[in-house]
């Protein structure tokens, strides 16, 4: 594993590399660099299977992290490719011509997170919601409690209870806080 | 006064049918360890479908469609002969009604694919079009079995055979053309419609195939042929090939065997494929019933 | 060979209704062989949209009575499960817990069974096929919410895509709470509906067809994407 990391990295500029296990790694790239990185994989060092493509809301840096993750079944490797890109306009090259598997977690990425993949197929397509015309819901400043309760009729009388607290009072009620 | 003697026979086969269905859908669950239905579920299964309150009909073949069904099953009635020398339980019987019956068979399947066809769900068509190609193949081994006993007794008067029949167990059909009766037995199997050859409604493959449209009353009239159809399709190959009944305890008795031999078959084995069941109808019955029709003549 | 088109799509006007309204649905200008031209509209004119009609019971008392005994003892369950509730039926018509003994039976198809169990969350996308599912089902019909989901949202309460509270969207007959109820609970809730139907309370279908308006408006609240008549039986 050690020496195809050292291989991608003679190649192309990695600007971290995290070892989790002995089999797995994450490595960081560019954006510009990423799809490369993993056709690389794919096709040099027999990372064949495509796991997922998912993406986290870095909000405060106003970016979004994409992560390709990919396995090698016949020597058991893992390793993710990961990547920044801009939260404004979010764009990122499509890589359904390499699994074509991936054209469904880009479908679901843009309408989960609205970020675009240009060529990929069926991309504009609604993947789980169907007639949506908000603000893609996973992107964090989506209140989802404030949209649900606007819209789905909450029974009254809920309550809440902090799980700590409520232990708390249920095991030591003599207990003065 | 005929009349009046075919309803009271009617009324008899469909109590027997229901309590029948009732009590082999009881068998089966215990034979999977359950407790099952009680006996009398048929019975309030009907009444709720007559009792349903909304109907939608997509047409009138729609409409037609059970209504064909229904009187195929009544049609094969009215001309069977229930209990041998019995003027009261013969019904119409008459000569040749035995290619009568085999006509009714048919019209049956006919009317349901024409009202399934307007029902218009895809898998009533499926399930119509591979019901009417498994019957189709079904038909070939029973029609050579039926040809090679109208040889035999050169007759085709049902009444008639029975009558040939009587007089001791040797006298019986299975006895003195086996082969015939054993093409027609395993084309039985597919008539009666349980597993290996239930592709046609199979629950889990195709929801329900043919009826998959049909509610309410509709649903009800199919309920009613189908157990009066399971009853009289057992007592048929009765007459047929065991020797008739003198009396209605013989004849329960033996359309029950008759038709447990079905339920048995359905219990034990998996589920046959459509074009599976349609070579296998075409290969051993077809061969059983071209060697009787040989051997006879 | 391409076909030649012999109709005009019309676009529909640009109205928070039409949305999301399906090109395959666009209302088009229809020029008939002899010349004659006309408008089409899919979603009206492909299907019939009655509205649905409550239907009176039967004045005759005892046959009421009876009938309705033998609807509550031939119960046939739609088999659809929604949501992770659906792996709790399943069981129900194995040897340990056997609901034929009951009366309970399932069917694959709406149009011959009579109860629906909503079997836990009900996302917006399914609540679409549900309701569906529902109007094709005949009278009398009957509704069982599964779980905590069905009552008022349970874990999903504040999710974007899961409906909150099912008697919304759908009379509801029985409620069996719990995340997940056992198979045991869902056997008294059986027993709850048959209690209902025996006392002549399971009139959810006419209740439906009474309110339908009030219903109607809060479905299509919720689906924006709608794309149907707004009746389907």
């Amino acid at each position: 594993m050690k020496d195809i990391i050292e291989n991608i990295q003679t190649k192309f500029s990695i600007s971290e590399v995290t070892k989790q296990r002995d089999n797995q790694y994450f490595i960081s790239v560019e954006k510009k660099d990423a799809v490369q990185v993993v056709t690389y994989l794919k096709d040099i060092e027999k990372f064949s299977n495509f796991i997922l493509l998912t993406a986290v809301d870095w909000i405060e840096k106003g970016q979004f992290q994409l992560t390709y993750l990919l396995s090698d079944p016949i020597n058991k490797l893992d390793i993710g490719v990961r990547t920044f890109i801009e939260r404004e306009n979010a764009t990122m090259d499509s890589a359904h011509h390499l699994w074509e598997h991936t054209a469904t977690f880009q479908r679901e990425l843009k309408e989960m997170f609205g970020i675009d993949f240009p060529g990929s197929p069926r991309v504009d397509e609604p993947f789980l919601l169907e007639g949506w015309d908000n603000i893609p819901p996973m992107r964090r400043e989506f209140d989802t409690k404030k949209y649900s309760e606007e819209t789905y009729f909450p029974r009254p009388g809920r309550t809440t209870n902090d799980p700590a607290e409520h232990m708390k009072k249920k095991l030591y009620p003599n207990e003065k806080k | 006064m005929k009349i009046l003697y075919v309803l009271f026979s009617f009324f008899i086969i469909l109590n027997y049918g229901l309590l029948q269905t009732g009590f082999i859908r009881r068998i089966t669950a215990r034979v999977g360890k359950r407790i099952g239905v009680p006996f009398y579920q048929p019975y309030i299964d009907l009444v709720k479908n007559y009792a349903i309150r909304s109907q939608f009909s997509h047409g009138v073949m729609f409409y037609l469609g059970p209504v064909f069904r229904l009187s195929g099953g009544i049609g094969i009635f009215l001309f069977m002969p229930l209990i041998y020398g019995n003027e009261m339980f013969s019904n119409f019987s008459m000569s040749g009604d035995l290619i009568l019956i085999l006509y009714f068979m048919f019209i049956g399947m006919l009317g349901m694919a024409l009202g399934a066809g307007e029902g218009g769900h895809p898998y009533s068509i499926i399930g119509i079009t591979r019901g009417l190609s498994q019957f189709t193949t079904i038909e070939v081994p029973m029609t050579l079995a039926v040809i090679s006993i109208a040889a035999q007794y050169q007759t085709l008067s049902i009444s008639e055979i029975v009558a040939a029949q009587q007089g001791g167990f040797m006298n019986w059909t299975i006895m003195t053309n086996p082969l015939a009766t054993a093409a027609a037995m395993l084309a039985f199997l597919g008539m009666i419609g349980y597993a290996p050859f239930n592709v046609v409604n199979a629950p889990q493959e195709n929801p329900l195939g043919p009826p998959t449209e049909f509610h309410g009353t509709f649903l009800g009239m199919l309920q009613t042929n189908r157990v009066i159809l399971h009853v009289i399709e057992s007592i048929l190959f009765m007459n047929l090939f065991f020797g008739g009944a003198t009396n209605w305890l013989a004849l329960i008795v033996k359309a029950f065997i008759i038709y447990f031999y079905a339920v048995f078959i359905g219990t034990v084995f998996p589920r046959f494929r459509i074009d599976q069941s349609i070579k296998w109808f075409l290969f051993i019955p077809t061969i059983l019933g071209i060697l009787a029709v040989i051997f006879i003549s | 060979m391409a076909e030649e088109k012999n109709y005009k799509i019309i676009q529909p006007e640009d109205t928070e209704e039409n949305k999301f309204l399906k090109p395959e649905n666009y209302k088009r200008e229809v020029t008939a062989p002899d010349g004659e031209t006309f408008v089409v509209d899919p979603i009206n004119d492909y299907f019939c949209d009655a509205k649905p009609q409550p239907h009176a019971p039967n004045t005759i008392k005892i046959v009421e009575k009876f009938l309705n005994w033998a609807r509550s003892e031939s119960i046939w369950v739609l088999g659809y499960g929604t949501g992770c509730g659906s792996i709790e039926i399943y069981p129900l018509m194995t040897p340990r817990f056997d609901a034929y003994r009951f009366g309970v039976q399932q069917r694959p198809t709406p149009r011959q069974s009579n109860l629906f169990i909503i079997s836990g969350y009900l996302s917006v996308k399914t609540l679409k096929r549900a309701i569906r599912s529902y109007e094709q089902m005949p009278s009398p019909k009957y509704v069982m919410g599964l779980g905590s989901c069905t009552i008022n949202g349970g874990m999903y309460w504040d999710s974007y895509n899961t409906i909150n509270r099912l008697d919304q969207y759908m009379p509801v007959d029985v409620y069996v709470a719990g995340c997940m109820p056992r198979p045991e609970a869902l056997l008294a809730g059986f027993m709850e509906l048959k209690k209902r139907i025996k006392e002549g309370k399971g009139e959810g279908a006419n209740e439906y067809a009474e309110k339908f308006d009030w219903y109607k408006a809060n479905q299509k609240k919720v689906i924006k994407d709608w794309n149907m008549p707004d009746y389907n039986w």
